[in-house]
């Protein structure tokens, strides 16, 4: 166990001298993989972002059922009952058309021009909250309100949301496929980066077989070095996603406060920050593994 | 120890640098391999160490079949050998201490006493006060004796060296050997391939001539 991990850390060891031994290509190669990282993560987070603002906006998906003009007293309340008593429909607000004016007036600004209306031209309208939130439930609730009398017009308040969820999916594929192809360019890069170390180290290589080095104590330092240089370039990737969020949160903080909204991007969880880290260390350990397979058997001393 | 039994050894292109070649060395025997330069000594040393398979034939190290070992199997041989080489095979990117250190390293020993072990090592072939230095600061007979701390640091049973005098004038010539012969008496077997009659007439040691592949009885 000891003699293990005596062996483990001088494998490591070995790594940081040979990360230290090149420290401007080191450095270059570790900002390529964070590049390369950055922009399927730093678009990833993007995604999580607007997801939560949709989710934070959105709401509960919601239907709004307007009267017609010329219904009565008893036909709202008859509705009003009615959609009580729907066994689809949770709890149901009624927004006498008084009130829908006067809400009108305020979040919009415009009370001088409805002043000057000489009738209120809204309706009165029920503001219904469904018990089943999937997509064909609401839709057949709507259809189904859409053929009650004195009904004007039924409104699925939250079809742009869903609008923005297709949108969403649509983005999230585009950034798997992105990292599938910045995966491949990352561990190309180890191999690439390990092939040439191999050969500059070939009589190292060479000596130790000779003098009998196991395979796996000479692959090791060349694995922990994949596995660092992944890990670093990981880390790479998640400054320059914080960066860009920094960068982009001071622009976004005057369009937000435009909007009278306090939005704000977030950065990416511990847990996202991790696999980050994790899928890139592995990332480089997998090109280094392949690039140590390809080419170590070439090199036997004789 | 080490038993060759109608070895033969062929090159792609249909030389043959080893023609049916058998012999025996006992455990702690000194032996010198003798021929001229192309007479197959580097080969049949080769053979020991597994560097090289024999086309027929047995090579027997320690009991094992060598020529039939599995590639996993031959760092564990080779641990038990203290190979010389003719061109030294040293590593210029460290200093002489850590060339030393290379085979504990490999073998994953106590760092403490592997200290202790290289310096012994150097203090033995008079390196010590140069521990510091890059190996390509040595001069030759230097570097040889630098090639043989590192042989002999993990303190294999078996040395085998190759050319050990080779490119040295006399007096450090003779030094390797006494060097060699210190060895012989604390019980490690040694095989010492030379085309350098004179020298090894002096220790008067069992020789193994070879000549043009074969065995000169």
């Amino acid at each position: 166990m000891n003699n293990w991990l005596v062996q483990h850390v001088s494998g490591l060891l070995s790594t940081l001298r040979r990360l230290r031994a090149t420290p401007v290509s080191s450095l270059l190669n570790i900002l390529v993989i964070g590049i390369a990282l950055s922009l399927p993560a730093g678009m990833y987070v993007l995604l999580q972002n607007i997801q939560s603002l949709a989710e934070q906006v959105a709401g509960a998906p919601q239907i709004s059922v307007f009267m017609s003009m010329d219904a009565s007293h008893d036909d709202i309340s008859r509705i009003g009952r009615q959609l009580k008593q729907h066994e689809a429909v949770g709890q149901v607000e009624f927004v006498p058309r008084a009130q829908a004016l006067e809400q009108f007036k305020r979040s919009t600004g415009l009370a001088d021009v409805i002043g000057g209306l000489t009738q209120n031209p809204l309706p009165d309208a029920y503001i219904v909250f469904p018990n089943k939130t999937g997509a064909g439930a609401l839709e057949d609730l709507r259809d189904e309100l859409q053929k009650w009398p004195k009904l004007e017009h039924v409104q699925l308040d939250s079809a742009w949301a869903r609008k923005l969820e297709a949108l969403l999916k649509f983005g999230r594929q585009a950034v798997l496929i992105l990292a599938v192809l910045l995966s491949f360019a990352l561990v190309a890069v180890t191999f690439n980066t390990i092939r040439l170390q191999i050969l500059t180290q070939r009589d190292e290589i060479e000596v130790s077989k000779l003098i009998g080095a196991t395979n796996a104590f000479i692959r090791r330092p060349f694995l922990y070095f994949g596995l660092l240089q992944g890990l670093l370039g990981g880390v790479a990737a998640w400054l320059i996603i914080i960066a860009g969020l920094f960068l982009l949160n001071g622009s976004l903080t005057e369009l937000a406060q435009l909007y009278a909204s306090s939005f704000a991007l977030h950065a990416p969880s511990a847990g996202d920050t991790l696999m980050l880290l994790g899928f890139s260390a592995f990332l480089g350990w997998l090109g280094a593994w392949l690039s140590v397979a390809q080419h170590l058997w070439q090199i036997e001393p004789g | 120890m080490i038993s060759f039994n109608k070895v033969c050894k062929r090159y792609p292109g249909g030389y043959e640098a080893l023609k049916n070649v058998s012999f025996e060395i006992a455990e702690g025997e000194m032996v010198f391999l003798t021929g001229h330069s192309g007479a197959g000594k580097s080969t049949l040393l080769n053979l020991i160490a597994a560097i090289e398979r024999p086309n027929s034939g047995s090579v027997v190290v320690k009991g094992q079949n060598v020529g039939s070992l599995k590639g996993g199997a031959l760092p564990y041989l080779r641990r038990n050998l203290g190979l010389i080489f003719q061109d030294h095979k040293l590593l210029f990117d460290r200093s002489v201490f850590d060339n030393v250190m290379l085979p504990l390293q490999i073998c994953g020993f106590d760092y403490r006493e592997s200290d202790k072990r290289v310096r012994a090592a150097l203090d033995k072939v008079g390196l010590l006060p140069r521990e510091k230095a890059n190996p390509i600061a040595l001069s030759g007979g230097e570097q040889q004796r630098l090639c043989i701390a590192r042989a002999i640091v993990s303190r294999p049973s078996i040395l085998l060296a190759d050319e050990p005098t080779g490119n040295l004038d006399t007096d450090y010539a003779a030094d390797i050997m006494g060097i060699f012969k210190s060895f012989h008496q604390v019980g490690v077997t040694l095989l010492i391939a030379s085309h350098d009659a004179g020298i090894l007439r002096q220790f008067g040691a069992r020789t193994l001539a070879l000549k043009q592949g074969e065995l000169q009885p």
